[in-house]
């Protein structure tokens, strides 16, 4: 949690970062690469988001430098962010009902 | 930063009284993590409506052929760059090095505007096919509305957020603007970078016509 105390002042060192930017075009191209295999469309979103959310945590802990903040400042803000999401899909369920069911 | 010079001495006192920052971090920065979620919400209630309306529909086009594809992919990668010319515009600041953190603001800029070039030119070639706001050639209308909506509201970050770094690369020139300043512009932009890594995969990698 503390790599800070490495780094001294700089809190992430230069190739963190660089090494972060290579790792999130890396995965970038994973997807595109997934997109030209012909995959069922349930397997790729699946994979498409768990990447996805690999890509955005990246983001917030080294670009947005979430983890070299107070672990206060994570808890006040993450959970209550993935709560509200998850809190949106209530009502997704009836999305497949025309599917299931059909028109009228 | 840990040990920031307007908390320091506030953190003797009790967080109860209102004396300390329980984050040790400034009030702005703070606001903009605010902000940030605030805006999460707002982005993902519109990502789950596209996904909504199309899972719900039964003739959802997927119009996106190789070049569009291939755009959207340089976009991306734009965009992540420009992220990290961002950081290393933070770091120039956190150094006191005002000319190199707007030098780094202004390659941040430049990632912003070439990203939303390509995107216009995007819009336009959907245009030239017959998507509009409330029309659809393939099939359900839905999809120009949920398609625009989603990727204008992005795209007027994006755009908010070029204006925003200049106006911060100026001031931060002038000495107007502190690196805790550049630091705030920074989580902004990086968040509109962190939204289209959502978008990409959803609206474009999705309806991809070789898929």
């Amino acid at each position: 949690m503390h790599a800070a105390a490495e780094h001294g002042h700089s809190e992430g060192s230069k190739g963190t970062v660089y090494t972060v930017w290579i790792t999130l075009l890396i995965l970038t191209a994973v997807e595109v690469f997934l997109a030209y295999q012909h995959l069922p469309i349930k397997v790729m979103l699946v994979i498409l988001m768990t990447l996805s959310i690999v890509k955005g945590s990246l983001i917030i802990a080294y670009f947005m430098h979430l983890r070299y903040e107070r672990g206060s400042l994570a808890w006040t803000l993450m959970p209550a962010l993935v709560f509200v999401i998850g809190m949106m899909f209530i009502v997704f369920p009836d999305s497949i009902r025309v599917y299931l069911m059909g028109v009228k | 930063m840990a040990n920031h010079e307007a908390t320091g001495s506030l953190e003797r006192e009790s967080v109860w009284s209102g004396g300390g920052s329980p984050y040790a971090i400034p009030s702005k920065k703070l606001g903009m993590w605010l902000f940030i979620v605030s805006d999460a919400i707002t982005f993902s209630a519109l990502l789950i409506a596209y996904s909504y309306v199309r899972v719900a529909s039964l003739s959802w086009p997927r119009p996106f052929e190789g070049p569009a594809i291939t755009n959207a992919t340089v976009m991306t990668a734009i965009l992540l760059s420009s992220s990290l010319t961002m950081v290393l515009g933070v770091r120039a600041a956190k150094l006191a090095d005002r000319p190199g953190a707007a030098k780094w603001l202004g390659a941040t800029m430049l990632g912003g505007i070439l990203f939303d070039i390509l995107h216009i030119r995007e819009w336009f070639h959907l245009f030239d096919e017959g998507v509009t706001l409330l029309h659809n050639p393939w099939g359900d209308p839905q999809f120009g509305a949920a398609f625009f909506s989603l990727t204008g509201l992005h795209m007027t970050h994006v755009t908010v957020g070029v204006v925003y770094l200049g106006v911060v690369a100026i001031g931060t020139l002038r000495g107007k603007y502190s690196d805790d300043d550049v630091e705030v512009s920074g989580l902004y932009w990086h968040f509109v970078d962190l939204v289209w890594m959502f978008i990409f995969p959803l609206v474009y990698l999705m309806s991809a016509k070789f898929i």
